[in-house]
């Protein structure tokens, strides 16, 4: 670990810092910091300001941004008319790292490519220019949409998939304390040629809440396939809303993880559920059209059948259309 | 005085007369409140005054010769004291018992990982630093690292065995099984990484380490320092588990030594979880092919375990895979041949079970396999090709309570409910059952200890024996307890010290019985002389709650003794070893869930029956079994090493992305024991049981999952990606 100065934020003008990291949680920036992988200067600790609440009404929550994962999953609000993110929250990590992550570092959590966290290695996400080890490596774990030829790498978050399938926004403060809104769309950038480049975050910028407005009434599900039962990372998971009206599926939102850079979500799927009525053909053009782009890079061509086969399970779930 | 046996016959059942009743029972750990409160202190923990502290540098190729350690670009960054240790750095732990100092290859890198140097610094922080930004050159060499297609293969003559005609039986068979199955690395993974602290006073070494067996690690690190053993102290009382992956002297300590003699003060160096993972050992990858011929009747006629593993160049280990395979069941045409493949890839050495870990997951598979081809039941099966001697060498069993273990696990578990393969349906899940055998050979290894009692009931049992998490503080005070006819908690045992008296060390199962069998006979001597003083034969001495009895006569212990009595108990083994075919023996019964849509498989439940003699602590030895079933439940779904197929690096080096079990992926496990004795396998009649808990676990979980849904999976471990293709979508 290089050495760093470390500042504590007692307002959010002094988060404004040239060159600075900041620290939350601290669950994933500290593992790299150890490693190297980060080297920050200095880190401002903005654990201290007041973003810490968890504000619903009957259009939406707005949810601090150091709010902990734990509180988030028990919120009663959370819980009941956000229940794709609870049971997201709920799935990931365990529950020692809930208690200490936090809502805006768990966006901004690093990807678990092996190649990435590894200084030895090639890569152009760590050390632009250097190449993509991954590639022609071991990617069981890694990216099978929005890669690039420069990256492959999964963003590694369940909680923001159930947020991108709730189309929340990120509240960010600019460094002049100008306050703006972005989709989680706009918010992740895929990698392209510029990998080290994973979030729209400039300098100064701070995540101060999400906001995410009500879902319309309709079966929340988070269905993470994943290969132990606890603590790991997702394969394929797929989080998300639908509703159902006269035998007709009257809206669908449905974000994916561990397929892609960033929380996948495709609306071009979802257009073509939204009025149809639910059947094992339909969820099999759903699939394809998820999948359309979807390129395996060996290790991990298993994720595009497994892709499918956990998609049409969760619409069958959420469609009470078993056949 | 030193009461020594050696194995030679048959030894009376001692601890069937003693009568004290601190034998078997289920006693909690003695210094389990210790652990559990963080006041056991472990080996990364001591501090000592003006303490410096190291990092190892890892080599970043396969394979080549270092050329050059530029040590300027670290000794201006702050607090960097040096770079040491280029000269005696081993290029891998000793393996297992060896006793001397593994290979020190003198910048010569073998496998990517491999530790070259220590840098030591005021601070940690400091030295990590710094070794994350060492310039070292390197001369390459082109590496081989893939077993399958390595160009250098060995073929060792002790795992050879041609006996009667393989292919004929196979060809002459009514029914056979010819399947190849897949193994992939694994790591010890103790929660503890590997840790050592040096300290110098004058010529004489002591070292804080976390080692199993102190004996051979003082003696190693002796060897690789070039110094006497005499100077060398090794202090080592509480282990963070061990698994085989502290059997030998590894490269921190070694690193440590001579950083504090260059240094003149005491230096700490503790592994990061991945360099334990690339620096220490791992279990080698398996392929196994294994054929099984069976007349009509389901009896088998021939047995071939073939295997290739894969080591580093100029290691002496590999891998006994098929171990269990010549005994297990009969057969009187049986073929065995190993291949050893030499590739750069991190030192192969032994991992909890080696050998019979994944021999097992291979030939119990097989078994099942065999079962379904022939229409019988699987536990029908395995009790009718149970031999009645070792079908090699024709020895008799020294005991072989396998038929038990199957029928009354299959009685307990529910065998009888289990259906037909695919026919058991809950909602999304598949769900079916699997068993599977287990045996671990048994092993009785030269231990030393010495029993003191005191007049006032207290007694003090001291060997440099090592408590690896297995219970050796709590089955020590016992053994003398029960001898000495004391409570148990007047007891207490001293451990992990090479001060003390010479013990087995912790590994290959043999702990319990060779060094218990050591305080059993000090604490045997003793009573030889307390008879003497109560004027009775040692055989009708009676000796309970501190009262001695015998001929007539009843006195306290203060009256009989002027002062402590302290005797060494010494034990080899003997003949037994030689005249008897000696193994614990178990069966393990599973449940699992197969998710049909995604393959995922949960373990509903688990039984494990174990004849291992007898039982020193119920409780510790339900919990060795637990441990062995979960590190099953590992193998069978998660855990595997990945090598990169460019440079043999281990690619997930953490916990993160190494799997091993987390609580939800386990189930009540039910673990019970068949009254057993084992008449020649020691004077406690006990057997090992660490490893045989693990022994064969995994294929239980491998064959419910076929039960379950179907697919037989022959390439562990069994992970949703292994599955879901072969089920309807």
């Amino acid at each position: 670990m290089r050495s760093f100065e470390y500042i504590r934020a007692s307002k959010p003008e002094d988060a404004v810092r040239s060159g600075a990291t900041i620290i939350a949680g601290g669950t994933n920036l500290l593992d790299l910091m150890k490693l190297e992988v980060m080297t920050p200067e200095t880190l401002v600790d903005v654990t201290r300001l007041d973003m810490k609440s968890i504000d619903a009404d009957d259009d939406g929550v707005r949810i601090g941004a150091l709010v902990t994962n734990s509180d988030l999953a028990a919120d009663p609000h959370i819980r009941r008319d956000y229940a794709v993110l609870s049971r997201a929250l709920l799935a990931g990590a365990s529950g020692q790292l809930r208690n200490k992550a936090t809502t805006g570092g768990n966006l901004l959590q690093r990807t678990r490519c092996t190649y990435f966290t590894d200084t030895s290695q090639p890569c152009n996400k760590r050390d632009p220019g250097s190449g993509c080890a991954a590639i022609g490596g071991k990617n069981r774990i890694l990216a099978i949409l929005g890669a690039s030829e420069k990256c492959i790498a999964t963003h590694p978050s369940d909680m923001a998939v159930a947020m991108r399938a709730l189309d929340a926004r990120v509240e960010i403060r600019g460094h002049d304390g100008e306050i703006r809104l972005a989709t989680l769309d706009d918010f992740y950038l895929l990698p392209g040629g510029n990998p080290e480049k994973e979030t729209i975050l400039g300098e100064g910028d701070l995540i101060t809440s999400i906001h995410i407005p009500k879902p319309e009434p309709g079966k929340h599900i988070y269905r993470k396939v994943r290969d132990r039962s606890s603590y790991a990372f997702a394969l394929v998971s797929v989080g998300g809303v639908l509703g159902i009206e006269g035998g007709k599926i009257a809206h669908a939102s449905l974000a994916f993880g561990g397929l892609a850079p960033r929380p996948w979500r495709n609306a071009e799927l979802e257009h073509a559920l939204v009025g149809q009525t639910p059947d094992a053909a339909l969820f099999d053009r759903a699939a394809d059209i998820l999948l359309a782009d979807a390129k395996g890079q060996g290790d991990n061509d298993f994720k595009i059948p497994l892709a499918r086969r956990t998609l049409k399970a969760a619409l069958r779930e959420l469609t009470g259309v078993s056949q | 005085m030193t009461e020594h046996l050696k194995m030679d016959k048959v030894q009376p059942r001692m601890l069937d007369e003693t009568g004290q009743g601190a034998i078997t029972v289920p006693m909690d750990r003695p210094e389990g409140r210790l652990k559990v409160a963080g006041q056991a202190t472990y080996a990364a923990e001591y501090k000592a005054e003006n303490m410096a502290y190291g990092v190892l540098v890892r080599a970043t190729i396969t394979k080549g010769q270092v050329t050059s350690i530029d040590e300027g670009s670290v000794t201006s960054l702050p607090g960097v004291l040096g770079v040491f240790a280029t000269g005696k750095m081993p290029r891998s732990p000793a393996q297992g018992t060896a006793g001397a100092a593994p290979i020190q290859p003198e910048g010569r890198v073998d496998y990517f990982g491999q530790p070259i140097a220590v840098i030591v610094a005021e601070s940690f922080e400091q030295a990590r630093h710094a070794a994350s930004n060492l310039k070292i050159a390197y001369e390459a060499e082109t590496a081989e690292t893939d077993p399958e297609t390595a160009s250098e293969i060995d073929v060792p003559d002790g795992q050879l065995l041609d006996q009667g005609d393989i292919e004929a039986a196979m060809s002459d068979a009514a029914f056979t099984v010819d399947a190849t199955y897949t193994t992939p690395p694994h790591n010890s993974a103790a929660m503890e990484p590997h840790a050592s602290l040096a300290e110098w006073h004058g010529d004489n070494l002591v070292l804080h380490g976390a080692y199993q067996m102190l004996k051979f690690n003082r003696e190693e690190l002796a060897d690789s320092l070039g110094i006497d053993p005499e100077k060398v102290r090794i202090h080592s009382p509480y282990v963070g588990g061990g698994f085989g992956g502290k059997l030998g002297i590894s490269q921190e300590a070694i690193a440590a030594a001579v950083a504090a003699r260059e240094l003149k003060r005491p230096v700490r160096v503790v592994m990061a979880r991945q360099q334990v993972f690339e620096m220490t050992m791992r279990r080698t990858e398996s392929r196994q092919r294994v054929r099984l011929a069976a007349d009509k009747d389901g009896k088998i006629t021939g047995l071939a375990h073939e295997d290739r593993v894969s080591n580093l160049p100029e290691e002496g280990f590999s891998e006994p895979t098929a171990v269990a395979s010549h005994f297990l069941y009969g057969g009187e045409n049986r073929f065995f041949r190993q291949e050893v493949a030499r590739i750069h890839r991190t030192t192969a050495g032994s991992v909890r079970a080696p050998g019979e870990a994944i021999g097992q997951l291979a030939l119990e598979c097989a078994m099942d396999e065999l079962a379904e081809k022939t229409g019988i039941d699987p536990v029908q099966l395995r009790i009718q090709n149970i031999p009645e001697k070792h079908p090699e060498s024709g020895l008799p069993f020294s005991s072989n309570s396998l038929a038990q273990c199957l029928t009354d696990g299959a009685e307990r578990f529910g065998w009888s409910e289990r259906k037909g393969v695919g026919k058991r349906r809950e909602g999304e899940w598949f769900v079916g059952m699997g068993v599977a055998s287990a045996a671990r050979t048994n092993i009785l290894m030269e231990s030393r200890a010495r029993v003191t009692l005191n007049p006032d009931g207290t007694a003090l049992v001291e060997t440099d024996m090592t408590d690896i998490g297995t219970g050796t503080y709590a089955i020590l005070g016992q053994i003398a307890a029960e001898m000495l006819g004391l409570p148990t908690e007047k007891v207490t045992v001293e451990l992990g010290d090479t001060n003390l008296p010479g013990a087995s060390g912790s590994g290959g199962s043999w702990g319990a019985a060779s060094a218990g069998s050591s305080v059993f006979l000090g604490a045997k001597a003793i009573r030889s002389k307390i008879a003497k003083s109560l004027g009775c034969a040692p055989e009708e001495l009676r000796l309970k709650d501190g009262i001695a009895t015998g001929a007539n006569n009843r006195r306290p212990l203060a009256e009989l003794m002027s002062g402590p009595i302290s005797e060494e108990g010494h034990i080899e083994p003997g003949t037994t070893m030689e005249e008897f075919a000696q193994s614990g023996f178990g069966a393990h019964f599973c449940e699992v869930g197969v998710n049909a849509v995604t393959g995922e498989v949960r373990v509903r439940r688990m039984l494990a029956v174990f004849a291992a003699g007898r039982i020193l602590n119920e409780k510790t030895a339900r919990s060795q079994g637990h441990g062995g079933m979960i590190w099953g439940i590992g193998s069978a779904l998660t855990e595997a090493i990945e090598h990169d197929p460019r440079d043999g690096r281990i690619v997930n080096h953490d916990f993160a992305e190494y799997h091993m079990p987390v609580h939800l992926d386990v189930p009540d496990l039910d673990v019970m024991f068949v009254e057993e004795l084992d008449d020649h396998s020691n004077p406690l009649q006990s057997k090992g049981i660490g490893e045989l808990g693990l022994s064969g676990a995994g294929a239980a979980v491998a064959n419910a999952i076929y039960n379950a849904c179907g697919v037989r999976v022959r390439d562990y471990p069994a992970t949703p990606d292994k599955i879901f293709p072969h089920l309807p979508e």
